[in-house]
């Protein structure tokens, strides 16, 4: 075997953070070689170590004990640091938190110029940088009026003037939406392809398949190593460890238990390969159907098809009488009235929502989802337009702030960073008390929340919420709102920023929520696979209108129209239109991988 | 509502206020402060008036950008409005109950609210036209001589530019908060002064919590950049004199020539006489 141009070595790396009494381990034994020119994510859930790994190899950590070599140079030689840095540049998650100057151009000179690069230098390398990312005409702006994809562009454009060998990228797509998490990525996958060595830090599984190495780190030690074709066999072991599978690999595990058996040595992760395959597969069993045939039976399979798993979760609850709780009529939100730059977030929107309705709003960033929101509980006025919730006019000038606030409760996006009481229980009872309640009554109201967001009284309620785990603190913050018992609750993106099974705890809570309080649900999300998951009625906003509203089936039925405004499918969805394409005749109401799984296997049994 | 703050924010633009020389620009701010203190009574202050209509003009920020501005510090020139207004002895003009209101009261309130007004519309033309990165660098090379003396120059300037950068994510994430802690029934507006205090510590605290938090961040990111302070780093901004720079200080100086005239004339006096 030829020599490998290893490009950071890591021996035996153990560190430790000190904490108040004995110092916590955070990293164990980790030994690494990393190849230069490699693609090679890191994937763990939150409290991992996978970021203080990162932190390790340009110096901002040093190891307790065990060595990092990055380029030759140890990082615990301090005449060293810097080289180290310049060669190793680092993209951190928080796209607010790492950018310096208020003017973009001078944001990506500011390494250049620590280098003390010539002028002349750095003036072509901010061009260079700024159009590599595609920002260049963006170079005057201000970054807080970017989105944060935008700004997490500035951040790699700020690294890249650098001309550094290698970019670690810590969580760098955490709190983007889609979009943005696909840009970022698809410049991780350019500056790589231009022969930077690229380390990404994520838990989002689909970002990783098309790198060359994926190592998983779970309690400070490297669990596996390896490319992903074959990591992503050890399916069993990844779920183990708190992790997601990326879909096609979900997919073909989904077959496989229900009977169709892709080939083993099918490239999973290629999804036009697995389409092909099972494809083949399917006419193994059966010859597909034809396409002419397909609508008459996707109608049958749609609803009511027994087994379950094509009914939409919480369809049931459409069966009650429809009271309408919140009427909303001709809603108009003008920003900066007056001005030259006046907009219109929400522009004459008009709708009704039944009681314990599971309603979705999806839409692009900034397509007025969380402006509209806020006028429910009255947060924001109008410019015009009315809101009625269960009866009480929430946008009269003389509405009852308390009225409005026991009827309607609403969780923002990032809720933990609105937690300030010294303990969990006077953090949620924070709510309550605001009603007006009792301490007895507030005490009820208290135990009640916790039970709902699953976390054990006897065991948090006296901590305080400052040193909670990311996914404790948020389902903390969230039942600050349930406990003021809201008839309607609405969550701006509450799994923002979570790994995949904090990720599932939430949504499992807010389903339990609903069931065992049969509140009305409003949840904004950009997750399309949990909208189709969780949603009884999906509004689709764009431009501060809402364009379309129906069930998920009805809404994820036209990928055009989706796409066309700056929004995707749930990728069973996508991956079932892909074989509809290829001919297999699949029902038009598949939004799970269950449902795909589940189609894909009747298709190819029922015809002989 | 929080976010109509405007002080301390750029406008981008290309005019020949932008394009001044940031010490320079500096250098007449502070002396056209000076100014105001210098000029007697309203005549001069027309002459202020017009010169700052002029600058605003040519500056290209639009006045109703620099009126909102005001708008925060509103309650200051109200204040120093009234209480001029109601307790400057002399020669009484109205009587209100137990409130009288003298000529000279008038004459010093409105006087006194317009020094405010000139002075903040002043210093945030300053802000509004200079990147706030060139302003630090500006600010930066004035102090150079005192580095001698043990001023850190860098250190400071550094500061601002993060200071700068922070305000508007900082003002966003107070609103949020605010937003959160009102959905949960939170109440900032009734009460005593010491109720509504206490009421605001759901607040300060997720913003100072918030503050830290984007500290450390910040702190790891300009590490991770190679940042380690002044020395032996390059300046991408560098002064450049220019022919509009000599012009802006001869503008200057006609002006202050305007107003020192007009003091030493006593040119209202006449116009009163006159009348």
């Amino acid at each position: 075997m030829a020599d490998k141009d290893i490009i950071i070595t890591i021996e035996n790396l153990c560190f430790e953070y000190a904490g108040d009494g004995d110092p916590i381990p955070a990293l164990t034994e980790v030994s690494l070689e990393i190849e230069r020119g490699s693609f090679t994510s890191v994937i763990g859930r939150n409290g991992s170590g996978k970021s203080t790994l990162a932190k390790n190899i340009n110096a901002l950590l040093l190891p307790t004990a065990g060595r990092v070599v990055v380029g030759g140079y140890d990082t615990s030689l301090e005449e060293f640091v810097w080289d180290i840095r310049q060669m190793a540049g680092m993209v951190f998650q928080n796209p607010d938190n790492q950018l310096v100057s208020a003017v973009v151009e001078d944001d990506v000179a500011f390494g250049p110029e620590n280098l003390g690069l010539p002028r002349e230098e750095i003036k072509k390398r901010i061009r260079d940088a700024l159009e590599s990312v595609d920002m260049y005409d963006q170079r005057k702006m201000a970054p807080h009026l970017l989105s944060g994809g935008q700004k997490q562009r500035i951040a790699i454009a700020g690294v890249a003037a650098m001309k550094p060998d290698i970019v670690i990228f810590d969580e760098p797509t955490a709190m983007l939406d889609p979009e943005g998490r696909g840009e970022v990525i698809d410049i991780a996958k350019k500056l790589n392809a231009e022969g930077i060595t690229v380390l990404l830090i994520t838990h989002f599984m689909d970002e990783t398949i098309d790198g060359d190495r994926i190592v998983i780190v779970d309690g400070g030690r490297v669990r596996m190593d390896g490319p992903p074709r074959e990591i992503f066999r050890r399916a069993e072991e990844i779920r183990r460890l708190g992790l997601r599978l990326p879909f096609p690999v979900e997919l073909a595990r989904g077959l496989g238990a229900r009977g169709l058996t892709v080939p083993a040595d099918t490239d999973i992760l290629d999804s036009e390969k697995l389409a092909a395959a099972i494809l083949r597969a399917a006419a193994g069993q059966g010859e597909p159907r034809s396409r002419g045939e397909e609508r008459g039976d996707g109608e049958h399979a749609g609803g009511t098809k027994g087994d379950g798993s094509f009914v939409p979760e919480g369809a049931g609850q459409m069966n009650r009488p429809l009271l309408s709780c919140v009427v909303a009529e001709h809603l108009t939100h003008t920003f900066n009235k007056g001005l030259a730059y006046e907009t219109n977030a929400v522009a004459d929107v008009s709708f009704e929502i039944a009681e314990g309705e599971f309603v979705c709003i999806i839409g692009h960033t900034g397509s007025g989802k969380s402006t509209l929101v806020q006028h429910l509980n009255g947060l924001l006025k109008p410019t015009s337009g009315k809101i009625t919730v269960g009866g009480v006019d929430v946008t009269a000038k003389n509405a009852s702030v308390i009225e409005m606030r026991k009827k309607i409760g609403m969780v923002f996006q990032y809720p933990e960073y609105q937690l300030f009481d010294e303990t969990v229980y006077k953090d949620i009872a924070f709510g309550p008390k605001n009603l007006g309640l009792t301490d007895e009554e507030a005490d009820v109201r208290v135990k009640e929340a916790m039970a709902l967001v699953d976390v054990d009284f006897s065991e948090y309620a006296q901590r305080s919420p400052f040193e909670l785990s990311g996914g404790q603190k948020r389902k903390v913050a969230i039942a600050g709102v349930v406990a003021m018992r809201p008839e309607v609750l609405i969550l701006d993106e509450p799994t923002a920023g979570l790994d995949p099974r904090s990720h599932e705890d939430v949504l499992e809570m807010v389903r339990s929520i609903r069931e065992k309080t049969g509140c009305t649900i409003i949840l904004v999300s950009h997750n399309m696979e949990d909208v189709a998951r969780l949603a009884d009625r999906v509004f689709v906003m764009s431009e501060g209108r809402i364009v379309k509203t129906g069930s998920p089936a009805d809404i994820y039925a036209d990928e055009g129209f989706l796409t066309g405004i700056g929004l995707g499918l749930p990728p069973a969805r996508t991956f079932a239109n892909r074989l509809s394409e290829r001919g297999l005749a699949l029902p038009l109401n598949i939004l799970t991988m269950d449902m795909l799984a589940d189609s894909i296997v009747n298709c190819a049994g029922t015809v002989s | 509502m929080i976010r109509d703050i405007t002080i301390g924010q750029y406008y981008p633009g290309y005019s020949a206020v932008h394009k001044l020389d940031t010490r320079l620009k500096i250098i007449l701010t502070l002396a056209y402060m000076v100014s105001i203190f210098l000029a007697a009574d309203f005549i001069g202050y027309l002459v202020i008036f017009v010169s700052l209509l002029i600058v605003v003009k040519v500056s290209g920020v639009p006045a109703r950008f620099m009126l909102r501005g005001l708008r925060p510090v509103f309650i200051i020139i109200a204040f120093t409005f009234v209480i001029n207004l109601f307790m400057t002895d002399g020669e009484v003009w109205l009587r209100l109950g137990p409130l009288k209101i003298t000529e000279q009261g008038l004459y010093t309130a409105c006087y006194m609210a317009l020094r405010i007004v000139f002075l903040i519309v002043g210093c945030s033309l300053l802000t509004f036209t200079t990147k706030p990165v060139k302003l630090t660098d500006g600010i930066e090379s004035l102090l150079k001589p005192f580095v001698r003396f043990g001023l850190p120059a860098h250190e400071l300037a550094m500061m601002m530019t993060i200071a700068l950068r922070f305000i508007p994510t900082l003002l966003e994430e107070t609103d949020k908060i605010m937003k959160a802690q009102m959905a949960r029934g939170a109440d900032f507006e009734t009460g005593s002064i010491f109720r509504r205090a206490k009421n605001m510590i759901p607040i300060f605290i997720p913003l100072i919590v918030g503050a830290f938090r984007m500290a450390g961040d910040l702190a790891m990111a300009m590490e991770a950049r190679c940042y380690r302070g002044g020395e032996g780093r390059t300046k991408l901004h560098v002064f450049k004199w220019g022919r509009r720079d000599t012009g802006a200080i001869i503008a200057y100086a006609v002006y202050l020539a305007l107003i020192l005239a007009e003091r030493w004339f006593e040119v209202q006096g006449w116009v009163v006489a006159l009348f």
